[in-house]
């Protein structure tokens, strides 16, 4: 059971659980903000929009192809 | 830390796993790398939420089991620095992997096509929220409509279903004749007619097509067209997916010849590239079966074991008509070309409104004066949109083929192995 930090706040997520999933479960599951401004979320949840990229510990990487690991810190707003 | 295989394999979906297979017992040393943490490609997911069927299982194991198999995830290419080179990347290090032999399994993506409200938070792929789920998204409770064309709509219904979603539609474009000409072709394929049993859903709707996705925020809400009527839905998660398209960018880039938008191959799953082998859904679109025995036969023909491969064309050959009859009866209704207004981003990455693109000739002068394609995705998702849209053809990509950090960049400079 992985415990990891998104947007500051604390969550535990089941083993396996992908980075695009941890969202949901921790926040309003939206992944980045758009060159508009407008709020996305995972899209194709395949690895192809890109929609779901965020940073992950200081990294921009893609949350749907990432699996949560103890002591990650996830960012949606960096 | 450069290094050199006798075989590269990209992709370990069915088709990667199963050319990996067929080749070990001939190949000194077979590298097979896939941009997902786990083997198994779009298909065989696991997560907190699904389980890989018994005989997914074993061939992974069977696969990962082989001494001379070097299996790298969250592994993608970015470049091709040089002759029978590609440039590869994973999360901590850059590198470059010199082959004697190529086979590129990289499957195949939803056609995704823009409509107004399809950028809410809310709105997914139809195949997207199946993986979405499986990653362990949670949908218990959750009002789902699902939208778009073919059985994958049906399998993502399954999955939400089996995790407490509550799946008020499914609307498929394609008429119900064309889907009853499909479902009474299915028992050729008695495996197939099976699982279209298991799946079939109260809610599905033929004829029937999204409009538009509705809140402001997130998603509240669905229009869709359905027998000409339209309807409106308060719904939590809107999945919508038209199809597969086959993933061809990387064989463009390396000079393979492209058919009817997949990667063109002979009888031996040979690419018109020397030393170049493709098989899977990259080939055109037609599920896991056909990926694997397309998949058996690159990895024994591209190892010399041109009897053994010739032993499959068979097998293949049942798999390809099952293809054929799915495409027939999926095609898309030429009313989906005008779900977009004015004001849609067709672009997500650089956010190009479709008034943006109208009257504009070809895909590159569309792209230099709109920037649509120019962002991180690459033109994967609005080049797809644009071609049916439009009719443009996108051009190949230019590397990186995808987004790589700057220290993989400098590995561009490096030559000989580690
Ligand atoms: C979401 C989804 C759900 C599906 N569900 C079903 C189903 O239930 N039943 C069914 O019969 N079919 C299903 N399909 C169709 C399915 O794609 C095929 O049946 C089968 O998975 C095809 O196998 P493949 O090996 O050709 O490709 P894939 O399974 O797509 O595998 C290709 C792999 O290559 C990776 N890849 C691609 N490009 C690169 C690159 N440049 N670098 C590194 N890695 C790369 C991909 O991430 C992927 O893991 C589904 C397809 C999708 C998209
Ligand atoms: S959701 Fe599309 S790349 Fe992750």
């Amino acid at each position: 059971m992985p415990d990891l930090t998104l947007d500051g706040r604390p969550l535990r997520v089941a083993d396996g659980t992908s980075v695009a999933a941890a969202l949901a479960l921790g926040g309003d599951g939206c992944s980045r903000t758009s060159v508009s401004g407008q709020r996305r979320a995972p899209l194709c949840g395949m690895g192809i929009c890109q929609e779901c990229r965020v940073r992950i510990d200081g990294r921009q990487r893609l949350a749907c192809q990432t699996l949560c690991r103890d002591g990650m810190q996830v960012e949606t707003r960096a | 830390m450069n290094e050199h295989t006798n075989l590269l394999i990209i992709g370990a979906g069915p088709a990667g796993l199963a050319a990996a297979l067929a080749a070990a017992p001939r190949a000194t040393r077979i590298v097979l790398l896939d941009d997902n943490p786990l083997p198994g490609g779009q298909i065989w997911r696991d997560g907190p939420q699904a389980k890989v069927p018994a005989q997914a299982r074993q061939l992974r194991e069977q696969v990962l089991a082989c001494t001379n198999v070097q299996y790298y995830s969250g592994t993608r290419v970015i470049a091709q620095p040089g002759p029978d080179t590609l440039l590869v990347e994973d999360p901590e290090r850059g590198w470059q992997i010199r082959y004697d032999r190529l086979i590129l399994c990289t499957g195949a993506r939803e056609l995704l096509l823009p409509f107004p409200g399809w950028t809410l938070p809310g709105v997914t792929g139809a195949g997207g929220l199946q993986a979405l789920i499986k990653g362990g998204i949670p949908v218990h409770n959750q009002r789902i409509v699902i939208a778009g064309s073919g059985p994958l709509l049906l399998a993502s219904a399954a999955t939400a279903k089996a995790n407490g979603a509550r799946v008020l539609r499914i609307a498929e474009q394609a008429s119900g004749a064309a889907v009853a000409g499909f479902a009474a072709q299915l028992p050729r394929w008695p495996r197939k007619l099976l699982q279209s049993i298991s799946l079939f859903d109260r809610q599905y709707r033929t004829a029937s097509h999204v409009l538009a996705a509705l809140g402001t925020d997130r998603l509240e809400g669905v229009r869709l067209k359905h027998k000409g009527k339209v309807v409106e839905m308060a719904c939590d998660r809107l999945a919508c997916g038209f199809g597969l398209i086959p993933n061809i960018q990387l064989a463009e880039a390396l000079g393979c010849a492209v058919e009817q938008q997949a990667i063109a191959v002979d009888a031996w799953q040979a690419t018109s590239q020397p030393g170049i082998y493709a098989a899977g859904e990259c080939t055109g679109f037609g599920g896991s079966e056909r990926a694997l025995v397309e998949g058996a036969i690159a990895g024994c023909a591209a190892t010399g074991n041109r009897q053994a491969a010739q032993q499959l064309w068979r097998r293949r050959a049942r798999w390809h008509g099952f293809a054929s009859a799915l495409n027939n009866a999926f095609a898309l209704d030429p009313a989906l070309k005008s779900l977009a207004t004015a004001d849609t981003l067709v672009c997500r990455c650089e956010d190009v409104p479709y008034a943006a693109l109208v009257g504009h000739r070809d895909w590159r002068q569309a792209k230099l004066a709109s920037r649509c394609g120019m962002g991180a995705c690459q033109g994967r998702v609005c080049g797809a949109a644009t071609a049916h849209l439009f009719g443009w053809q996108p051009s190949a990509p230019r590397p990186p083929f995808s987004p790589a950090r700057i220290d993989t960049l400098l590995c561009l400079e490096e030559t000989g192995d580690a």
